[in-house]
């Protein structure tokens, strides 16, 4: 299963007739180590809404004097807080239900704002996780989120319109702060990847592969090699943010090409399918020129 | 009016004691609520628990910035709807402004 697979095991923290209310202090206590522990807990009111059940399965926590009533249709288990410690029992009944057990993961993810995205798919060509994808609508979408390397804010860096975010980045705008005029403005938000590189990307890297091939074979010269890989990866972290475990994960060129073939064969096709849509599209009427 | 509450638990974006301070004075407040572990987790999950929250009408959401909420819930596939929610901020403000704000 992947990190973003499965459903997390549902507690509500029942305090309605047929219980004894918890103490102020014992009911935060009780919430405080569920949500730590990566539980979601309702805690249901007589006559205040809280979310309808779904599918998930359920953990009834409480002082319990009985079962309460609940829906026949949920698979639903009770456990008596007089009786056995909140968070033992939950990571039990989420054993019992295979319900989705947590590791240590951070939610790092991209998350377009729509609302300012154009489009444009920099990211697409720029990520090299293949984090990014296009949907039925050839319009730009996260489709695995399971890519994308913890802490590794850089697609959100060459994104020309300040549309990616990453919730859990410290900084705004990225962490979804407000966006300015200064910060579009602002020459580290606004990287251009061609500039940085030097000129066309893919081009520069085949420049790049065979000056270092040529030289390579003339001065056999590793530690010239190692050192510009060195000034390169300098500079990549400095601009774009890029943690050191993720230049370490960097794909070799040769894979970069290839996925650039790919990039490029895809982007070829989706321009033909689009000249095939406008093509296949009948010429206006004369009424609808309005003539 | 609902409540959902969240704890951000995967990152230290939010500000331990902001968090400790809004989730046990809503926990003292008798209001009804829920509480989830990290929303980031489950946009990436695409839970269906985000529909029932987006689809159930008037929502004060206690998390961090309206843009990362708003567009995480688009994420999930359950976009929240233009009006009737309140997304109050632990990233900034404190935890009196957000417990004055959520419990009004």
């Amino acid at each position: 299963m992947s990190r973003t697979e499965g459903r997390n095991l549902r507690v509500i923290l029942y305090e309605g007739p047929g219980s004894t209310p918890l103490d102020d202090g014992d009911r935060y206590q009780v919430l405080s180590s569920l949500l730590d522990n990566g539980f979601e807990v309702t805690r249901p009111v007589a006559g205040q809404e809280v979310a309808p059940p779904d599918d998930a399965p359920v953990l009834v926590l409480g002082l319990l004097d009985g079962e309460p009533l609940v829906a026949e249709d949920h698979e639903v288990h009770f456990r008596d807080l007089a009786q056995v410690n909140a968070l033992d029992a939950a990571r039990e009944v989420r054993k019992a239900t295979g319900a989705r057990t947590l590791d240590a993961w951070k939610p790092w993810f991209p998350v377009i704002d729509f609302d300012r995205c154009t489009n444009c798919m920099q990211c697409l060509t720029f990520c090299l996780f293949d984090v990014y994808g296009v949907d039925t609508e050839q319009k730009i979408t996260v489709q695995n989120q399971d890519n994308c390397k913890t802490d590794c804010p850089a697609c959100s860096r060459v994104c020309p319109e300040v549309a990616i975010l990453f919730p859990k980045y410290a900084k705004g705008p990225i962490n979804g702060d407000e966006v300015r005029d200064q910060d579009i403005q602002r020459e580290a938000m606004k990287v251009d990847i061609s500039t940085l590189l030097g000129g066309d990307l893919y081009g520069s890297l085949r420049t790049r592969q065979s000056e270092a091939r040529k030289r390579f074979s003339t001065e056999r010269d590793e530690s010239k090699a190692l050192l510009e890989r060195k000034r390169c990866l300098g500079k990549l972290k400095k601009e774009l943010d890029i943690p050191d475990e993720v230049l370490m994960t960097l794909p070799s060129a040769d894979d970069i090409e290839e996925r650039a073939a790919r990039a490029r064969t895809k982007l070829a096709k989706r321009q033909a399918r689009s000249q095939t849509v406008k093509d296949a599209r009948p010429a206006p009427s004369e009424a609808e020129w309005g003539i | 009016m609902k409540i959902l509450y969240c704890n951000c638990t995967y990152a230290k974006v939010v500000p331990k004691d902001v968090k400790q301070d809004v989730l046990r004075q809503l926990s003292d407040s008798g209001r009804a609520f829920d509480a989830v572990a990290d929303l980031c987790d489950m946009s990436a999950r695409k839970d269906p628990a985000l529909k029932k929250i987006a689809d159930g009408g008037c929502t004060k959401i206690v998390a961090c910035y309206p843009r990362a909420v708003k567009w995480l819930f688009h994420a999930a596939g359950t976009p929240l709807p233009d009006e009737g929610i309140d997304v109050l901020n632990m990233r900034v403000d404190s935890a009196e402004h957000v417990v004055k704000e959520l419990l009004v």
